[in-house]
This record gives C-alpha cells, sequence and structure tokens, in this order.
C-alpha cells in the first residue's frame, strides 16, 4: 500500500521534519516537511543519503556477541532472547556484587534520552551522560552564569537579524536546514554576516567580512571589541542599565585590552575591530554575536563563550527580534509537555556521578549532562569508585572523547561493555555485546518536545518495518530491564504504547500529529517584554559578575592568558565539520562514503614548502598521545600556525568496509584536556607535528 | 531546445551537493555515475574576501543534442513533446558513443548494468506535474525548474533591489 509518513529525519542530531513515501512496504521518496516554514520540502545531503543507510546491507543486522579478544571482529549472531539475557544477568550481577553506580550509560542526547535516564535511575546509577558536554558543556556553563538559562532553553532569531557575527560557526556546512535558509533569508534581506575562523571554508565565502584569526584567540578579539563599545558608548544604554550586573567591573577590567593589544593577540588590524564594533554598534539590538554550538576548543572556553554573550548583552540583543532569545515552552501557552519517564520517583542515590559533576570538585558543569571525558580517568583510577559496566547508545567514547589509545586502556578495565546502534561504530566493534537499533525510518520515537518562539510536538514515525533483526533503543532498553528486575518502571510493551502514554494529559493525540507531523501550542511567536525579562540569576540580571562562578570561587574577569604558540614546526590541530558527514556515524554510508572517503590534513602553503610536502602527498601527523597517516591539502587558506582536519574518520571496524581505516581519527591525536571550569574538552589544545612520509 | 530550464542561484547555493544525492537515490544507482554534479571552483580571494563557486552540471538537454545524433542503437532520444533528452535503456548496448560525442560530459557510466545513464529532468516526475528530484529537495531551493523567462527573473529582481533609489526617482 502506498502511503505519506511525517517523520523526523535522524542522519544528523538536528532532526528535521521529513515526509517518508511509502511505496509497497519500501521507502520510496524522503523530502523535507512542506507543512513546516523554513523546511518547504528541503533535504540536506546527509538527509538525502536517507534510503542510502537504510538498505545498507553493511549496518547491523541481529544481536551480536563477542567470541574473540575485545576489538578482534569475531561474533555471533544471538537471537534477542538470548543477547538480552545475557546482558540482563551480568548487569544484575554487577550491580548487586558492586552496586548500581558501576554501570555507566552514555549517549547521544535524543529522543529516548528519558528512558535512557530512567534506565540507569531505576538502578540506583548516577552515570548517565550525554555527548553534550564533548560538544559544547562549557557554552551551558556561560549561559548559565549570565543568564541563569542553559544554552539549550536559547534560540538565534536569524530572519530579523541584520548583522550576524560567527565565530567558527561553519552555518552553511553544518546544515541545519532550518538554520541555513532563515540566513539565507536574512542576507537577501540585507543582514550583513561577519566570519571569524583561521580557516576559509562556504560560510566564509558567503561573508561581507571575513578575518583569519590567530587559531585561539578569539577572546582576545572579544576583548577589544568590547572595550571599544564600552570606551566609545556604543551599547544600548537603557538595556544594559536595566539588565546588566556588573557592568562598572567589566569597564575596569577591559581597559588595558584595547584594539592595538587584541592586534597583536589575533593578528586582526585594530582599525577593523573598530570598524567592525561601530558598525554593528548601529544596528542594535537587531544583531547577533552567535555564541556557537560546538564550543570544546580551548581551556579557557567558558571566559570565550561567556565573552560573546556580554557583546550580546551590551547590543541589547538578547530577548531582541533579530537577536537571541529564550524558548518558550508549553506553558507559555498554557499547555503541558509530553510526559517523560524520568518524572516517577525513583530510589535515591547517595553516591557521586563519576565526572564529579555537580560536587565541589567540579562544581559548574551540568549534571544533567555531564562530564564524558573525564569517563577514562574514572575507570582507569576508580576513582571516585570502580566502574564496571558501560553501555554505548549512540555515542562513541572511543572516537569522540580524546586520546583514544587512553580510552581504550580504560575500557579495557570494563567487565562489560554493550553497545546499541544501528552501524559497526568503533565502539560496537570494541564491545562484548551488540544491540541493534532500527534506523530513524524503521521506528517511532519518543515525543520532541519542540520549545522555541513557538512552542510545538513534533513524532518520529516508523515509515516502513524493520529490514532486519533491529529494535527501538527504547524497547531494548525495557527489555534489558525486565531482566535486571526494574521493568516497573517501563510502563509499555511497544513504542505506541509509550508515545500514547507521554501524550496523556497534553490534550493532543496520536492523530492530530497525522496531518502534518507537528502540533503547536500556539499561533504566534512569544517575545518577552524587554521591561520584564525573567533572567534566572540570583539578582535576576544579567550577570557580568557571576555569582555562580564566584560562589564555586572561579573569577567573573581572570586576567587574559595567551594562548602558547606552537613551537618550530609544531602545529595547533584544529577540527571541524562537514556537510557530507555527521560526527563520527556516517562516514560508511554509501552515498556519503561516495562523496567523501576520507579527510585531508589542511596546512597552509608557505609552512607545507619549508616541510617540502606537496598538495595530495601522505604526510605523518604526531602528538603527545598518537600518530597516524593522512593526506594533505596544502592551500593559502589556513592560518600558518594550524592544521585542520575534519572530526570523524579513521574507523576501525573492519566490517564497515567502506569506510575501514580511511582517513585519520582526530581523538587518536588530540589531548584529554579539558575546560575546569566550563566542563567542555580544549580539542584545539593540542600541538602536532607534519612530516612528509 | 528543451522548454525547460533548470536554473541555479549561485548566490545562494553553499555546494552541498545534496542534488546530487537526491538524484541518484531517485534513480537508484551505485556508485559511479552521477547525472547532475557540484563542481566547486575557488575558494580564492578576490578584494580580500574568499570567493567559492558551485557549478550545477546536470545535462543541458541541447537543440541539437551530439548524443542523439552519435548513438548508433537510437537508445539516446530527444522527446518531441518537450526536448528532453533520455536514455531508453533497453535500446543501450554501452558502447559509450554517446560519453564521447558529448562536449560536457553529461552522459555517465553505470557499472553496474554496462549502460548509460543521464539528467532526465526525472521527467516521471515532471510528467506527474512534480519538479526534478534535485530541484525539489535543494537544502537552500538555489535550483528552480520551469521555463526559462521565469527563471531569469530571480536576478533582474534581485539587480532592480540592489540599484533601487527612492531619492532620485528618474533613475
Amino acid at each position: 500500500m502506498d502511503k505519506d509518513v511525517f517523520s523526523l529525519c535522524f542522519m544528523c542530531s538536528v532532526r528535521c521534519p521529513i515526509k517518508v513515501s511509502v511505496k509497497d512496504g519500501h521507502v520510496d521518496w524522503i523530502q523535507g516537511n512542506p507543512h513546516v516554514a523554513g523546511i518547504d520540502g528541503r533535504l540536506c545531503p546527509r538527509g538525502s543519503a536517507g534510503k542510502s543507510l537504510l538498505y545498507d546491507d553493511q549496518r547491523l543486522q541481529s544481536p551480536l556477541i563477542r567470541v574473540g579478544d575485545r576489538g578482534s571482529g569475531n561474533w555471533r549472531k544471538a537471537s534477542w532472547d538470548e543477547a538480552l539475557d545475557y546482558v540482563g544477568s551480568r548487569l544484575k550481577e554487577i550491580k548487586e556484587d558492586h552496586g548500581g553506580h558501576a554501570i555507566a550509560l552514555g549517549e547521544r542526547t535524543q529522543l529516548a534520552t528519558h528512558v535512557s535516564k530512567t534506565f540507569l535511575k531505576a538502578l540506583g546509577s548516577p552515570n548517565h551522560f550525554t555527548h553534550d558536554a564533548l560538544c559544547k558543556g562549557s557554552m551551558n556553563t556561560a549561559c548559565r552564569s549570565m543568564f541563569g538559562y542553559t544554552d539549550g532553553q536559547m534560540g538565534i532569531n536569524y530572519a530579523n537579524t541584520k548583522h550576524i557575527v560567527l565565530y567558527g560557526r561553519n552555518i552553511f556546512e553544518s546544515i541545519n536546514v532550518k538554520e541555513v535558509n532563515t540566513l539565507m533569508d536574512a542576507l537577501e534581506k540585507g543582514a550583513k554576516l561577519t566570519y571569524i575562523d583561521p580557516r576559509v571554508n562556504v560560510t566564509a565565502s558567503k561573508a561581507h567580512r571575513y578575518w583569519m584569526i590567530r587559531p585561539g584567540t578569539d577572546l582576545a578579539l572579544n576583548y577589544g571589541l568590547i572595550h571599544v563599545i564600552l570606551k566609545e558608548r556604543l551599547y544600548d544604554a537603557w538595556y544594559v542599565d536595566k539588565w546588566v550586573h556588573g557592568l562598572t567591573a567589566l569597564q575596569d577590567f577591559i581597559k588595558e585590552y584595547t584594539p592595538e593589544w587584541a592586534e597583536s593577540q589575533t593578528g586582526i588590524p585594530a582599525g577593523e575591530i573598530r570598524t567592525l564594533a561601530r558598525e554593528i554598534s548601529r544596528e542594535k539590538p537587531a544583531v547577533i554575536f552567535h555564541y556557537g554550538y560546538r564550543c570544546a576548543s580551548h581551556q579557557n572556553e567558558i571566559y570565550m563563550r561567556r565573552s560573546i554573550l556580554m557583546l550580546n548583552a551590551l547590543m541589547g540583543s538578547v530577548e531582541a527580534k533579530g537577536g537571541i532569545f529564550f524558548k518558550k515552552g508549553p506553558g507559555a501557552e498554557g499547555g503541558k509537555p509530553a510526559r517523560k519517564l524520568v518524572e516517577q520517583t525513583f530510589p535515591k542515590i547517595e553516591v557521586p556521578r563519576f565526572d564529579k559533576a555537580g560536587t565541589p570538585d567540579f562544581p559548574l558543569p551540568d549534571p544533567a549532562h555531564g562530564v564524558a571525558q573525564i569517563l577514562p580517568h574514572a575507570i582507569l583510577n576508580e576513582d571516585p569508585y570502580p566502574i564496571k559496566a558501560l553501555i554505548n547508545f549512540r555515542l562513541d567514547p572511543l572516537m569522540s572523547i580524546a586520546d583514544t589509545n587512553n580510552t581504550k586502556k580504560a575500557l579495557d578495565k570494563l567487565d562489560l561493555i554493550v553497545t546499541i546502534d544501528i552501524n559497526y561504530s568503533d565502539i560496537a566493534w570494541y564491545s562484548d555485546v551488540i544491540l541493534p537499533e532500527s534506523t530513524y525510518l524503521e521506528r517511532t520515537d519518543c515525543i520532541q518536545q519542540m520549545n522555541g518562539l513557538k512552542p510545538m510536538m513534533f513524532l518520529r514515525e516508523k515509515a516502513v518495518e524493520p529490514r532486519y533483526d533491529t529494535l527501538e533503543g527504547a524497547v531494548i532498553l525495557k527489555r534489558i530491564a525486565d531482566r535486571i528486575g526494574t521493568g516497573d518502571y517501563f510502563p509499555y510493551e511497544t513504542m505506541d504504547e509509550l508515545v500514547d502514554w507521554q501524550l496523556e494529559g497534553t490534550g493532543f493525540t496520536r492523530e492530530d500529529f497525522a496531518k502534518k507531523g507537528f502540533v503547536s501550542y500556539g499561533k504566534s511567536p512569544i517575545f518577552w517584554d524587554r521591561n520584564d525579562i525573567p533572567f534566572k540569576t540570583p539578582s535576576g540580571k544579567i550577570e557580568f559578575k557571576s555569582s555562580l562562578l564566584e560562589d564555586a570561587g572561579f573569577p567573573s574577569f581572570p586576567p587574559y592568558e595567551s594562548p602558547a604558540a606552537p613551537l618550530d614546526k609544531q602545529f595547533r590541530l584544529v577540527v571541524g565539520r562537514t556537510g557530507l558527514h555527521t560526527h563520527v556515524s556516517t562516514q560508511n554510508v554509501p552515498y556519503l562514503n561516495e562523496l567523501m572517503k576520507e579527510n585531508r590534513l589542511w596546512i597552509n602553503s608557505t609552512k607545507a614548502a619549508d616541510l617540502g610536502i606537496s598538495d595530495g602527498a601522505v604526510v605523518e601527523v604526531t602528538s603527545a598521545c598518537g600518530k597516524g597517516r593522512i593526506k594533505a591539502f596544502v592551500t593559502d587558506l589556513i592560518h600558518p600556525e594550524a592544521v585542520f582536519m575534519v572530526h570523524g574518520f579513521g574507523h576501525e571496524a573492519k566490517l564497515a568496509k567502506r569506510s575501514y581505516n580511511r582517513g585519520l581519527s582526530d581523538a587518536l591525536l588530540q589531548k584529554n584536556v579539558y575546560d575546569k571550569v566550563g566542563g567542555s574538552p580544549a580539542y584545539h589544545d593540542t600541538f602536532v607535528t607534519v612530516t612528509p612520509v | 531546445m528543451s522548454q525547460y530550464y533548470l536554473f541555479q542561484d549561485s548566490k545562494k547555493c553553499i555546494g552541498c551537493h545534496a542534488c546530487e544525492i537526491q538524484c541518484k537515490t531517485n534513480k537508484d544507482l551505485p556508485e559511479g555515475p552521477k547525472p547532475c554534479q557540484i563542481i566547486q571552483v575557488g575558494p580564492k580571494f578576490i578584494n580580500n574576501l574568499p570567493k567559492m563557486s558551485f557549478i550545477f552540471m546536470p545535462c543541458f538537454h541541447c537543440e541539437n543534442p551530439w548524443c542523439v545524433s552519435a548513438c548508433p542503437t537510437g537508445a539516446m532520444q530527444q522527446r518531441a513533446s518537450d526536448g528532453i533528452v533520455f536514455v531508453q535503456k533497453d535500446l543501450c548496448v554501452g558502447c559509450k558513443t554517446c560519453v564521447s560525442a558529448c562536449p560536457w560530459g553529461a552522459p555517465q557510466w553505470n557499472p553496474d548494468t554496462g549502460k548509460v545513464e543521464k539528467c532526465d529532468y526525472c521527467k516521471d516526475r515532471v510528467d506527474q506535474g512534480l519538479e526534478p528530484a534535485c530541484v525539489t529537495t535543494c537544502t537552500t531551493g538555489c535550483l528552480k525548474f520551469g521555463k526559462v523567462e521565469e527563471m531569469t527573473q530571480i536576478r533582474r529582481q534581485r539587480h532592480a533591489e540592489s540599484v533601487a533609489s527612492f531619492e532620485n526617482s528618474s533613475f
């Protein structure tokens, strides 16, 4: 039978609304949901490869139990009952012998995250962690320190902006369809785009101003901008007077950080810094200093992100049309959100998290997400206690946490490694049991609560039956819980039952989603009255002088420390994304692999000539943690202090044949260093040497 | 000449290759053939700004197609009704004469079937009143399909808005 199904893409984590046309039980056609403004039928390259993923026979096809050494790739097929019995009995033993906290679960945050959290809470373990810290933990902390809200509670009003400044935020290559289109529309209407990055990319090529900044010095640039804005009184005086706490402290702090000083750090001429400050202030408050998405580059990351948020506050662009805003939930329209399993009552947990987030040892990172990169340290040192089992739900610690060799050592100490995934990821390959999940086209998922200027709910709806012996993640976890004796926390057998349970009390039913793929709580965008913005900080204001930081013993305005310059023959390793792949998860998808099979090392032409490296030549890249080989891309379009590679290549799982051993993994080279205040890794604080092979 | 025109609004193109993937998905093609392709030229610094060009290369559906004249079996054809140039697969013997004949590299080789693939503006979709696959889902909507005269209007409109002066109304 032919049908159209409204659903949500999952080729990346954005979850764009899609329409799937099904013919005779097969996916015939996928396009963006035509009913969603800003999507209008459109789909990015990864989304367009959805069928390529679905019909790929190199993905996981049944539960697997390891029979050889870890990582050897010797598996035997198992039935679901056998695999789940095995995992359930091992987890039960570990819980009884070592306590529930000896079990950790890491995942890339997704629609069923409330199920995974419930799974661990029911076991008495605090050790649920997400990829969030690896992506933007310090930005989350920065936002809470300034506004009392997390970054996830904030949005950007591209549509009405007049000038947007992006710091390495490569919007036109990371591709969130709606974001790309609303920004493109704003540019068409005359908005200005300033792009700052040590490397030229597609977004830079669409900019009105591009600065090839010295890597690691964005904070110095911002201090220079703030200096000009305060000195020349370019800020929104009414807004700042009403809402900013700590302006005087900032004024005292910023005095020495002149544009000339900023030029000495960044390489950007002082005159140009002054020009940007003056130009952008003329358009306030409809301006955006984009606070970033992946914000995990340096050990002082939180202060860099705070400086961006301060620039927005000075322009009065926080909760402004064309600026940044706080997302509104169903409550703003008198509605109720979908229920989540975590709303239940659980046994009290007395032990700290493995990463100590939220304790005096590591007070500021968000315990709702944890700090993933601490995991290897916690396991290796049994600090604060032994971890015995790790469940990986679409999060690959081997390729996502810096220093893969060290992470492997930690994994080797574990009694049990279980992975829930759709592909032979590297962590699946290194596991004891693999539990294959159905792809996004083959499963119904939990409700997506979409807060924003207009609160909505979306639903991922199963389009076709699973091609292989796979299950939904939320059902897998429920069935393991049944075997441990915690199944009562999961009041469903199927996804349909879970979704119905979630919708109880919301006033919406499953049928309401069938018409357009979503439901809306209200009709018009909601901006709060600028006279009455409910900041959730102790002062009720935007805290330049932050009680969150200072109460935890950290300064609001630490003196600037210049980042170390690479020594002779060294480079700062900088990483990023491409529109053709999602993190570490799509490199083996046939159509995406065809267009990009491996990453390359971008290296400045002058430096390459000195080292005798020609374009396309294989080079060896070495850091304190590891080394590997990759082809060089020799170019003038990268700062001489940096080398760059796209994240996510250099896979070790042999049965993912197209991506196996192609390109080089950044995590193999990166040191596991991090921002000890904000919580995110410092992925750009590793130096490497590059030698011709 | 085909009565249709596939216009690429290069100002909005981000070179994401979604068009290529959607095309291959719709035609269910293996690795290799690309009936349409984005070729990136640059980046280069122009007046201190980095610029890239993304050249979109489908078939141009010529008025007197070299490929149709060259094809010895009559597989390569031009539709009389609207000028769309397409391959009738059961007649193609894989001789590659069309590949040699086309000055723009439009005919593509399918290694699985040993036959030629090419852009046919998704005539099956067009016949149903739909747009070609690449146009329908283009990430930024920079690809547009229609009559030639309608397509050029985007650039005229944009140029008009960029030069309009409300103070000197005689201009």
